[in-house]
């Protein structure tokens, strides 16, 4: 075993250093958001899947307090999820060229929010008409 | 000289990041709206929306099958790629254990909602 304790910086916290930093961590952070969706989703699924008493056991424990609660943290994640992605995407983006001119930043923004008013109109209509 | 190069796994991790990320922005926010605070609270919908003779029927159409496995993969797929491209600012390294558990969630979950969606029949 070598004696030698060479220094290594900490990186406790970090990120609480630097505005940019702490919308980096949060907006990464909206994962685990997307994430417990997904598997929330999936126990429905596999409880559908398991028949009515089931199914109706599932819906009767996402109207409890604490199912409210979380959804709404959810949404929360998500919507911000959804905001970040869009701000980010004139970098994400590879260079879009329309008529021989390049999309400006702002505008790509823009549109990215406007296709989430959209998907998010979509999928009300969906709902409705399958209601 | 290089006859069978490897070639990096990364594009199709990195595809099912970009697509899941873009479903989730465009349709998460309302979905979760929809599933988890308007039926459960009875509001904007009929009372029968997410019954089970609906949502059997909506999971045994050809198309609703379809949405309802794009969701919940590439949600999955999404996140935890970004969970596992994370780990690293906060010290975890990214080796192939948390390789194993990150992208393994998302493995199973895929193939358990393929599983139960294909056993409810068309």
């Amino acid at each position: 075993m070598s004696k030698r304790r060479p220094y290594i910086r900490p990186m406790d916290g970090w990120w609480k250093k630097n505005p940019f930093f702490i919308e980096y961590v949060i907006h990464e952070s909206t994962a685990f958001f997307v994430l417990a969706y997904a598997l929330t989703l999936l126990v429905g699924l596999v409880r559908l899947g398991q028949g009515e008493t089931a199914w109706s056991a599932w819906l009767a424990s996402l109207k409890t307090p604490l199912a409210i609660v979380f959804h709404v943290c959810l949404l929360a994640g998500a919507v911000y999820h959804a905001f970040s992605w869009f701000k980010l995407m004139p970098v994400t983006l590879p260079p879009v060229r329309i008529g021989g001119r390049k999309l400006r930043a702002d505008e790509i923004v823009t549109g990215g929010f406007v296709a989430a008013v959209a998907g998010a109109a979509f999928i009300y209509l969906l709902v409705w008409g399958l209601a | 000289m290089t006859k069978n190069r490897k070639r990096s796994n990364a594009p199709v991790f990195w595809l099912l990041f970009g697509a899941g990320g873009m479903l989730a922005a465009l349709t998460g926010p309302m979905l979760i709206f929809i599933t988890g605070i308007a039926i459960p609270l009875g509001l904007l919908f009929p009372e029968d929306t997410m019954s089970y003779p609906k949502m059997l029927g909506f999971a045994q159409n050809f198309f609703g099958k379809g949405f309802i496995f794009v969701i919940i993969a590439l949600f999955l797929w999404h996140s935890v790629h970004r969970i596992f491209h994370s780990l690293h600012e906060f010290g975890i390294p990214a080796g192939p254990t948390s390789k194993l558990v990150c992208y393994g969630t998302a493995l199973a979950g895929t193939l358990v909602s393929a599983f139960v969606l294909f056993r409810m029949g068309f």
